[in-house]
C-alpha cells in the first residue's frame, strides 16, 4: 500500500473544489483515459482579470491525482496569474506534505494544467506539454523536440523538471513525467538530458583509434565481438563465434539461431559495419562453415 | 474496523486448525528431522505425513512432492531444471498473461539465447491452442501455463496443453498456485510433469510451497547443498509450516465443494448485481470457464486505486489491475494482453472471495460499490460527460 501523508488521504476523501466554472476565464486540460490520468482545470478571475477568485477541477485518476488538483486549486485561490505561473510541482508535493516518489508525476500534472489554462487565456505560445497518450503531441508548435514519444513529452519539459526536483537518474525522470516508462527506447537520451542539466558528462563516445598495433587490433576485435555484437545475436536467439584474425580479415562462424539463417549475409555484414567504425576502415568479416 | 476480506488471490488467513497443527513445532518440538535422535525424529514423523496430505490432495505419490519456500521458488525450479536436463532445446514456451514469477524468468532466457513464444489469448482471456499448439516443437525444453489465472480466475485447458507438448518430447510445468484447492487436480491421471502450489493461497501460512515432479521425471536441484528431500532442495525444511500445509491440503479436499457451490454462488450474486447497478461495467474473462471465487470487473472512466482506497476506507479490502496501484504506468499485463481497452483495463477491481467470505459481506459491497463509481465518475472529466450524456 502507498505511504500516503494524512494530507493526502484527506484531500482525496475530501475534494476541495471538484466541478466546473461555466464562465471561466481560463480553462487548462491534460492527460487522457489512455494514458490512466487526466485534468480539467477552471479559473475565475477577478474583474481586474489579474487575481485568481475561484479555481475548480475535474480528475481521472488515482488517489494523488486527486489530491494533487485538490492542493492546486486551493493553492490558487487569491494568488496572481504571475504568482499562479510560478508554483512548481514540487510546491504542489510540499503542500500535501510529500508524495511517494512513483507518484510525482500528479503533481507535475497539476503544474502542466495551470501553465496550459493561462498560456491560453493569455493567448501566447503554450508552454511544453507532456501528457497525450492518444494524439501524439498535443501542440504541434510546442517548444522543443519529442524525446519520449509513448507519452509525447519533450526535451524543454523534461529539463525543466529535473532542473526544479533536481532529478539524477532516468527513473526519477519517469516517476516525475512518465518518460521513458512506455518502450523505454529514450532512456538513453533521458540520461544525456540528466547529464546535461546537472552538469555531468556522459560517457564520451567511443570512437575508432588512429592507430593500432597487430595485437591491439586483434584483442579491440575480441572485445568489440563481445561488448557490442553478441549481445545484439542472444536477442534474436543467435550467436557468434571468432574463429580467426588474420591481419585485417575477421573470420566468424554464426552459431545458434544464425547458423543457416537466411540473413546470416546482412548479419555478417552487420558485424563488419561495426567493426570498422570501431576498430580499423579496412576490416573484412568473412562466414567460415566451421 | 472489521475487515470485508475480498483478497485472497493476494493471500489468505491461516485456518485455525491449520495453525494448531503448526503451533508445537516453534518452542516444544524445535527438533530437526534430519537429526539421529529421538527429538528430531518425531518431527521428520510429522513431516512425512505432511508429505502425505500433500500427495493425497494432488493423488500423487509422496516421493513426487518436494517442499520449497513459496510458489516462486517452485515455477524458478522447474524452469531451470527442464533447461538443464535438455541443454540441445532451446526453445521454451508460456503465455502472455502468466504470473511474473513465470513470466520474468523465461523474459530473461531471451538474452541468454533461448527463444521463447508467449502464447496470446483472447478477449475473454482464453489460450489460442491453434497458436500454442504451432509452437511446440523437437526443440522446445519446456512448457510453463498456468492452471488458472490469478487476475480473472480464467482456467486453462491444461491437459490438452500437456499432452501436445509430451508428443512433443518437451516436458510440461503447470503453475497450479490459484488452482489447486479450488478445482479438481489428479496428477494420477494427468499428462503434466511439474506443478507448482503456494501453501498462503489455500489457508497455511506464507513461506511454505510445493514443487510436484512426476516420478520418472529428470530433475536438477535449484538449491543444492544438503540432502533434504532427497537432495532436490538443500536447506532445514521449514517443519512448522510443511506441517500447516499438510494440513491446509487435508482440509482444501473437503472444503473443494464449498468452493464450487456456496463461494460460486456468492461470487455470481456479486457479478451479477455489480453489473445490474452500475452502467458501464464489464467482466473481465466473464464468458471464459473461471475459478469460483474470482470477480474481475472493470468500471469505465475511473480509476482502479481511487476505487480501492474508497473500499479500504470502509474496510474492504479488494485489488485492481491498474497502473496506479503497482507503480507502473502501464496497466495489467494480464488485461492487456486480453486486449481490454485501455479505459477500462485502468478501472479493474479484482474481488476474490474464499470460504470465509460471507453473504452479510457481499450485500455490503453490492450496497457500497455503486456509490463509489457514481462519486468518481462524478469527479472524472470523462465520467461527468458519460453522465451529462446519460441525464
Amino acid at each position: 500500500m502507498w505511504d500516503y501523508t494524512p494530507i493526502v488521504k484527506d484531500h482525496f476523501l475530501n475534494p476541495r473544489n471538484v466541478g466546473d466554472i461555466p464562465d471561466a476565464d481560463a480553462v487548462g486540460e491534460v492527460g487522457s483515459l489512455a494514458c490512466g490520468d487526466a485534468l480539467k482545470l477552471y479559473l475565475k478571475l477577478d474583474e481586474n482579470k489579474d487575481k485568481i477568485v475561484d479555481a475548480k477541477f475535474q480528475t481521472f485518476g488515482c488517489a494523488s491525482a486527486i489530491a494533487s488538483s485538490s492542493a492546486l486549486t486551493e493553492m490558487l485561490k487569491g494568488k496572481t496569474l504571475d504568482e499562479a505561473l510560478a508554483i512548481s510541482n514540487k510546491e504542489i508535493a510540499d503542500f500535501l506534505g510529500g508524495l511517494p516518489e512513483e507518484k510525482m508525476h500528479c503533481s507535475v500534472m497539476g503544474q502542466e494544467a495551470l501553465e496550459m489554462a493561462i498560456a491560453k487565456y493569455r493567448g501566447v505560445e503554450l508552454p511544453a506539454q507532456s501528457h497525450d497518450h492518444d494524439h501524439g503531441p498535443a501542440f504541434p508548435d510546442q517548444e522543443g523536440e519529442i524525446v519520449c514519444k509513448c507519452y509525447g513529452i519533450t526535451d524543454v519539459f523534461l529539463k525543466k523538471v529535473i532542473e526544479t526536483n533536481r532529478l539524477s537518474t532516468p527513473e526519477q525522470v519517469t516517476h516525475f513525467t512518465k518518460a521513458g516508462g512506455g518502450c523505454g527506447g529514450c532512456i538513453p537520451k533521458i540520461k544525456e538530458l540528466i547529464a546535461e542539466v546537472m552538469g555531468v558528462r556522459p560517457e564520451e563516445p567511443r570512437k575508432r583509434p588512429e592507430k593500432l598495433s597487430n595485437m591491439k587490433k586483434m584483442q579491440l576485435i575480441q572485445e568489440v565481438l563481445e561488448r557490442d555484437i553478441r549481445p545484439l545475436l542472444w536477442a534474436d536467439g543467435g550467436d557468434l563465434e571468432l574463429i580467426d584474425i588474420d591481419g585485417s580479415r575477421v573470420q566468424v562462424a554464426f552459431r545458434k539461431a544464425c547458423a543457416g539463417c537466411a540473413s546470416s549475409g546482412n548479419t555478417a555484414r552487420m558485424v563488419e559495419i561495426k567493426l570498422r567504425d570501431l576498430v580499423a576502415e579496412d576490416i573484412v568479416v568473412e562466414e567460415v562453415a566451421a | 474496523m472489521k475487515e470485508i476480506y475480498l483478497d485472497n488471490n493476494a493471500t489468505t488467513k491461516v485456518d485455525e486448525a491449520v495453525f494448531e497443527e503448526m503451533r508445537p513445532y516453534f518452542c516444544e518440538l524445535y527438533g530437526n528431522p534430519s537429526s539421529m535422535h529421538f527429538f528430531g525424529g518425531q518431527v521428520q514423523g510429522k513431516v512425512v505425513e505432511a508429505r502425505n496430505r500433500v500427495a493425497n490432495l494432488l493423488g500423487a505419490s509422496p516421493e513426487e512432492i518436494i517442499f520449497t519456500a513459496c510458489g516462486t521458488e517452485s515455477d524458478n525450479a522447474a524452469i531451470r531444471s527442464a533447461l538443464e536436463v535438455f541443454p540441445e532445446r532451446r526453445h521454451v514456451i508460456t503465455s502472455r498473461v502468466e504470473h511474473p514469477a513465470v513470466l520474468t524468468q523465461c523474459r530473461n532466457l531471451t538474452h541468454k539465447g533461448y527463444r521463447v513464444t508467449e502464447i496470446g489469448v483472447d478477449g475473454e482471456g482464453r489460450l489460442n491452442m491453434d497458436e500454442y499448439k504451432a509452437a511446440v516443437d523437437n526443440n522446445t525444453a519446456i512448457v510453463s501455463l498456468m492452471w488458472a489465472n490469478n487476475e480473472t480466475g480464467v482456467i486453462f485447458p491444461i491437459e490438452e496443453a500437456a499432452a501436445i507438448a509430451k508428443a512433443k518430447g518437451a516436458l510440461f510445468h503447470t503453475d497450479a498456485v490459484q488452482a489447486v484447492g479450488k478445482i479438481p487436480i489428479n496428477m494420477a491421471t494427468s499428462a503434466v510433469d511439474l506443478l507448482s502450489i503456494s501453501g498462503h493461497k489455500l489457508h497455511a501460512p506464507k513461506g511454505i510451497g510445493v514443487l510436484y515432479v512426476r516420478r520418472g521425471t529428470p530433475f536438477r536441484p535449484f538449491l543444492v547443498g544438503g540432502h533434504q528431500e532427497k537432495s532436490r532442495r538443500a536447506g532445514t525444511e521449514n517443519t512448522a509450516a510443511i506441517i500447516a500445509l499438510g494440513k491446509a491440503c487435508e482440509l482444501a479436499a473437503t472444503h473443494m465443494e464449498i468452493e464450487n457451490t456456496q463461494v460460486k454462488a456468492m461470487r455470481d450474486r456479486l457479478q451479477d448485481a455489480l453489473i445490474a447497478s452500475i452502467p458501464h461495467a464489464r467482466i473481465n474473462g466473464g464468458l471464459a470457464e473461471r475459478l469460483p471465487n474470482t470477480l474481475s470487473i472493470a468500471f469505465e472512466f475511473v480509476e482502479g486505486e481511487s476505487i480501492l482506497m474508497l473500499l479500504s476506507e470502509l474496510g474492504i479490502c479488494a485489488s485492481s489491475g491498474s497502473a496506479c496501484t503497482s507503480g507502473s504506468l502501464e496497466p495489467s499485463h494480464v488485461l492487456r494482453a486480453m486486449g481490454v481497452p485501455f479505459t477500462c483495463a485502468h478501472g479493474s477491481v479484482r474481488f476474490s472471495l474464499s470460504r470465509y467470505t460471507t453473504n452479510a459481506e457481499i450485500d455490503s459491497v453490492i450496497r457500497e460499490m455503486p456509490p463509489i463509481i457514481e462519486r468518481l465518475r462524478q469527479m472524472s472529466p470523462f465520467g461527468r460527460e458519460f453522465l451529462k450524456g446519460k441525464a
